[in-house]
């Protein structure tokens, strides 16, 4: 069981931005894990877990966020919003037109 | 971007009566329809696309509250309104609760950037649980009014 805090770097990808859809997504699968997380942009710092948290953020089109992940599951949590994230939520192109 | 950017105070609702999704929708961008942010012709093509968005996923976020919204078309600037539903509406919620607490927008197609901006605003005020309580407290239009503009002069959050 680690306790140490993990960290990833993670830049939006996508055109529309971290809008309602993926922001949950973003939730919902950071709630799968046991991990506290949570999301920092520019010193702001929330809930990986809630999307009202996640909103909060307005992060646009590449924007950087820093993932932190504490806990026994971290590494694993990391690893999975960040590729959520990079495969820009598996939006379809007209999924993501239509925020 | 602060509630007076692009809330239609004219269309605001603090008892809004419809009992399902659909009706609740209708009777919001209805609203809006009556104060003249958009013509009555594209009422119905707006109400299918913001159904359309929640076939993909509720935009039911919890804690009794929705965003219902869409990009259209018809209108060049993003416009939005608030409505309390005092009775609930079932609205596929990922939590299972009801929604009482409505945000409705539409946005023109190419403004991504002003959308995130009031999905901001309008979560970060939903954050605090004093204006939760008092807009669902709220009786009538001056109530919900005298609200937002507090949280524009940032006495929440």
């Amino acid at each position: 069981m680690s306790e140490s805090k993990l960290s990833r770097r993670v830049a939006i990808r996508n055109s529309q931005g971290l809008h309602a859809r993926p922001a949950e997504m973003f939730a919902r699968l950071a709630s799968q894990f046991d991990a506290a997380i949570e999301v920092v942009k520019e010193g702001q710092r929330v809930d990986a877990k809630s999307i009202l948290h996640i909103l909060t953020l307005g992060a646009e089109q590449g924007q950087e966020l820093l993932i932190e992940a504490t806990g026994p599951d971290a590494q694993d949590a990391l690893d999975a919003l960040a590729e959520l994230t990079e495969n820009e939520f598996a939006l379809e192109p007209n999924e993501n037109q239509s925020s | 971007m602060k509630f007076a950017n692009f809330m239609s105070r004219k269309a605001i609702r603090p008892t809004l009566k419809a009992a399902e999704k659909a009706d609740l929708i209708r009777e919001m961008t209805g609203a809006l329809q009556e104060a003249g942010e958009f013509a009555e012709e594209e009422h119905a093509s707006i109400v299918k696309a913001i159904l359309k968005r929640e076939e993909l996923g509720s935009t039911g976020i919890g804690r009794g509250v929705a965003v219902p919204h869409t990009k259209h078309p018809s209108v060049d600037k993003l416009i939005g309104t608030v409505g309390v539903s005092p009775e609930g509406v079932d609205f596929n919620s990922l939590d299972g609760e009801k929604v009482h607490l409505f945000f409705l927008l539409i946005s023109p197609p190419d403004r991504p950037g002003d959308h995130l901006r009031a999905l901001e605003n309008i979560s970060r005020q939903l954050r605090d649980d004093t204006f939760c309580k008092f807009l669902k407290q709220s009786k009538t239009v001056e109530d919900i009014q005298q609200l937002l503009d507090e949280a524009d002069n940032n006495q929440f959050g």
